[in-house]
């Protein structure tokens, strides 16, 4: 071979690629796409919620003010909090238990079970909150009897409660749920041949292997249970100042042609929903370690 | 402490994995449990852990009945294949867990366990790694932070699932050595599940040999090797070769020929032996006769496979010698002995050696 290369020196016909795998595409194909996405995300995303922003603005920053906190907005907000103080922990205490449930045990009808705990997902919120109507409603299954003990639940609190923790029941589950059928029963099973009781088992091992994953579900869960508006709004009765959460009165706002404040109390949820993503994009970065050693069993 | 196992049965959704099995495990023993998969060798070791539960027999930990027990009140130091370990804490918190997690009356000080942590360390040559957390060791360290950890709580017996499934070749027999060293360093009665035979061969001062739910035999090395119980026994150690004959008037017969190898008994058998324990026979000479379907050049030896009465094919090796090899090449008629052999009949397993 060697002695041939002394003739005619060598000719390249064609330009080497230089650091390109086969699963990178050309140049332009790959500003078209990522652009494509950009345009997309922009026009879709980014723009409604600039809006909702511009809008709250419009009449300055006093009457932004001026229409939080008005009381019947302030009254909203304290409604919002207090149902996701409590739906979120007992989600997160169902959720625990379902993916417990699930993924550690063998019994009969578990993928009915499975397939019940993504049901909140699969129905319509109307739907959820009609279903709440029907049970606890005046004319309900349950009706003539709380209504004989004088327990209030459709157009109260305890009737947003329940259906905002059947709307956002599945989203601490799910997160667990994979992720504990994948870690097994190995370390749990270690854990017990040393000494350790069930509960300590729990807290000292079940419970750290899936705490980011469980902070995921608590956020999701946190986000749409302030955010929930069909279920809650068939069951709330939209009485102001008494079962208005954010999201409905943000509709009587706007049905009532007062955009400003409409949008005024919209950019609190928007703010919510924004500052749910910075925390978890935060903690996914901050943590990425631990994150990948949960994830890698 | 000794362990004893009496009529011991498990079975899972009606598939029976462990079925009626008795042994005595003497204190201080180092056993294997031996055998394919599914044959149930693991489960055992869980039921003597406490993992799983009889459904029938008794697990007598020295003289105290631990069938009812649950696994924390059985004291099991027990090892998995994959290790786990508990990746949110580091290896000394590893290693101190059954002592943290103790009842308050018997649960040392918080620098008694520290200390107690890194002795252990220390005898399993991990010195200086306690700050590690699991994910920063390589497979060999956190099984030996594992074996660590299940010392910690002085167990009553050492129970070892698969403990070098996961690590690599040349790991393993490091792996093996230390373990046995350790076993006479510190004596524990320890009960090891392997389906690797030579490690079962190698390490064990007995091993129990299991298919499908039984016990075939229970023996040493040499036993094990050299007497198998059972046709599954020889066949599952080492290699083996195996053709069914006829017995008749103190003779074996191969295809219907006399092999020149005696046997008492009458009827159909099956003649077992090893490849290596062959003589090969000048032509015409009484043995086994047969057609050489394959050659392949071991390392100092030639294994032929040999077609024997037309339809039964057995392999067998011979020294690879310069003038052997043209003439035993494919196609050729070989005669050959098994210098040693054994018979199993439908029922009787009696060793007999070649005349």
């Amino acid at each position: 071979m060697a002695a041939e290369l002394s003739g005619a020196p060598l000719r390249i016909s064609r330009p080497v690629r230089r650091g390109r795998s086969a699963t990178t595409e050309a140049p332009a194909v790959r500003v078209a796409l990522v652009g494509l996405v950009f345009v997309f995300l922009g026009f879709f995303l980014m723009l409604p919620l600039v809006a909702v922003f511009v809008e709250a603005l419009r009449g300055g920053i006093s009457a932004y003010l001026a229409a939080i906190v008005e009381p019947d907005a302030l009254a909203a907000i304290r409604l919002t909090l207090i149902v996701a103080a409590i739906a979120v922990p007992a989600n997160m205490v169902f959720g625990v238990a379902a993916a417990w449930a699930v993924a550690k045990f063998e019994f009969k009808g578990k993928s009915l079970l499975v397939t019940l705990i993504d049901l909140p997902f699969s129905v319509s919120p109307v739907i959820s909150g009609l279903v709440y109507v029907l049970l606890f409603g005046a004319q309900g299954f349950f009706g003539p009897f709380l209504d004989a003990h004088g327990v209030e639940i459709i157009f109260a609190v305890p009737g947003i409660v329940l259906a905002t923790i059947f709307v956002t029941f599945p989203f601490v589950a799910r997160e667990l749920i994979p992720l504990m059928q994948e870690q097994g029963s190995g370390d749990e099973e270690a854990a017990l041949s040393l000494g350790a009781s069930g509960f300590t088992t729990f807290l000292l091992v079940t419970l750290p292997n899936v705490k980011w994953a469980l902070l995921y579900g608590v956020l999701l869960c946190n986000a749409r249970a302030m955010g929930e508006f069909g279920a809650v709004s068939v069951v709330s009765g939209h009485i102001r100042g008494l079962t208005n959460t954010m999201p409905l009165h943000v509709e009587i706002l706007y049905n009532e042609y007062s955009f400003a404040a409409a949008f005024a109390v919209a950019s609190l949820l928007a703010l919510l929903a924004l500052f749910t993503l910075a925390l978890k994009t935060f903690l996914e970065w901050r943590f990425a370690g631990a994150i990948a050693a949960e994830r890698a069993h | 402490m000794d362990i004893v196992l009496q009529n011991i049965s498990k079975a899972f959704d009606d598939y029976p994995a462990v079925h009626d099995i008795s042994l005595a495990i003497r204190s201080g023993e180092l056993i294997a449990l031996l055998g394919p998969s599914g044959s149930g060798k693991t489960t055992l070791l869980r039921l003597i852990a406490g993992l799983e539960f009889l459904d029938r027999g008794r697990i007598l930990f020295g003289d105290e009945d631990a069938s009812a027990k649950s696994v924390q009140e059985r004291n099991v130091g027990f090892v998995f294949q994959h290790y786990a370990l508990f990746k949110q804490m580091n290896v000394a918190d590893n290693v101190g867990f059954g002592l943290r997690v103790r009842p308050r009356a018997s649960r040392p000080g918080r620098t008694e366990i520290r200390r107690r942590a890194l002795e252990l360390l220390d005898l399993v040559q991990l010195s200086g790694l306690e700050k590690r957390f699991p994910m920063q060791l390589s497979g060999g360290q956190r099984q030996r932070v594992a074996l660590a950890r299940a010392l910690a709580i002085e167990p009553a017996v050492l129970l070892l699932d698969e403990p070098f499934g996961a690590l690599d070749a040349k790991v393993r027999k490091e792996l093996r050595r230390w373990l046995r060293d350790l076993h006479e360093r510190t004596g524990h009665t320890t009960v090891f599940v392997t389906h690797d035979q030579e490690e079962a061969l190698e390490l064990a001062d007995r091993v129990v040999v299991m298919n499908a739910g039984r016990v075939e035999q229970v023996g040493t090395a040499d036993d094990i090797y050299d007497a198998p119980a059972s046709p599954f026994v020889h066949g599952f150690i080492g290699e083996s070769s195996s053709l069914p004959v006829t017995l008749s008037g103190g003779t074996i017969l191969v295809a219907g020929r006399p092999s020149g190898l005696v046997g008492a008994g009458a009827g159909a058998a099956r003649l077992f032996f090893r490849p290596g324990h062959v003589d090969l026979l000048r032509p015409g000479e009484r043995g086994i006769a047969g057609v050489v379907t394959g050659s392949r050049r071991l390392t100092d030896r030639r294994r032929l496979e040999i077609a024997v009465g037309g339809s039964h094919s057995v392999e067998i090796d011979v020294p690879s010698l310069p003038e052997t090899s043209g003439v035993l090449e494919t196609g050729s008629e070989v005669v050959f002995r098994p210098r040693e052999f054994r018979l199993y009949g439908e029922s009787e397993t009696a060793p007999r050696r070649a005349a």
